[in-house]
């Protein structure tokens, strides 16, 4: 089974690699795009099948280790 | 110290000590790199006694301070700080942080300890989207007290330099009105005159903050390197005034435990 983390800085703090993006958008002539936020994506491969019950431990992990509380927002997701 | 800014000679400043030599412990993580400087600044210069511990080492084997240096801590992966926070020598920091012991975490090392959650907040890319490696200014915040600038005057300013990519302090509103309640915040960043105006700050820290202690005052996080600023040879020399106060502290805690 494998699970995907989603890490994002949170919305209201500053993300100067996403202005950066939006800048270099713009360079190239593209003018709808008005924000953009970079974040990234941690993919986990577990045993077996049952996510409800290694949810807990993931969910810890995220927590503890892969996400900053302070400054992003995870989101887990399991795929079969 | 009591000769003040004396040639960095460890060999002729040891035997004037009344008490036995300061142990300072500099952490060495994979991907530390200014664990060499540290060494040098609180060993040669200081003339104390500095060795390294492994991030793998359970023990901080008597040290008085331990110095989290700055560096690369595994590669920066994920996030600065974030897997050197779960390294074997952790748990003991903790538990000196806990009893009162001085930690001072530099640069990479601050970062740790932000990670660790030993200091409150956390550190963003530079607002600059640059890596920052200039000398800046720092106005003391809170002198003549504590164990990190006991040697130094409310108000003083400071040139020590800084050299990160990820040096943007980050707190909320309520954990930064907490921090200035406590006398928290120790080094802001500000120009020549000692105002602290925002072209002063090299990467869009909150408040301006270069440095901040725990609550208890005992363990010190700053981006600015003071172990690069402690010979008149390298330019700057104030970084000694933040050693100095270390050492001063822990004379004052060995005079009182003996009494």
């Amino acid at each position: 089974m494998r699970a995907r983390v989603t890490i994002m800085p949170k919305r209201n703090v500053l993300d100067p690699q996403g202005k950066a993006v939006v800048r270099a958008i713009h360079q190239i002539g593209m003018e709808i795009v008005h924000d953009a936020r970079v974040g990234k994506i941690v993919e986990i491969e577990i045993a077996g099948n049952d996510a409800e019950s290694v949810r807990p431990k993931l969910e810890e992990i995220c927590r503890d280790l892969l996400s900053n509380p302070v400054i992003e927002d995870y989101r887990l997701e399991f795929e079969k | 110290m009591n000769g003040g800014r004396a040639a960095p000679d460890a060999e002729s400043r040891a035997p004037r000590e009344t008490f036995p030599l300061m142990r300072f412990g500099v952490i060495r993580f994979p991907g530390s790199n200014c664990d060499q400087d540290c060494l040098h600044a609180a060993g040669a210069v200081m003339g104390q006694e500095a060795f390294y511990l492994w991030h793998k080492e359970t023990d901080l084997r008597g040290a008085d301070c331990v110095i989290l240096p700055g560096g690369f801590s595994y590669g920066d992966y994920l996030r600065c700080g974030a897997i050197a926070r779960f390294a074997p020598i952790m748990a003991p920091i903790r538990r000196f942080a806990a009893e009162g012991g001085l930690v001072l975490g530099i640069c990479n090392g601050f970062q740790i300890l932000l990670e660790a959650g030993l200091l409150p907040g956390a550190m963003l890319r530079n607002a600059s989207l640059r890596f920052q490696c200039q000398m800046t200014r720092l106005r003391v915040e809170r002198g003549s007290i504590g164990p990190f600038a006991s040697a130094a005057r409310t108000g003083e300013l400071l040139r020590i330099p800084i050299a990160h990519g990820e040096g943007n302090y980050y707190a909320d509103a309520a954990t930064l009105a907490e921090l200035n309640r406590n006398g928290q915040v120790l080094f802001r960043y500000c120009d020549e005159r000692g105002r602290v105006a925002s072209e002063a700050n090299p990467n869009g820290a909150s408040e301006n903050i270069a440095g901040i202690t725990n609550r208890a005052g005992n363990v010190l996080g700053m981006m600015p390197h003071p172990e690069r600023a402690c010979e008149a040879a390298l330019g700057a020399e104030d970084g000694r005034l933040i050693f100095e106060s270390i050492l001063e502290w822990i004379r004052a805690r060995r005079i009182s435990s003996a009494a």
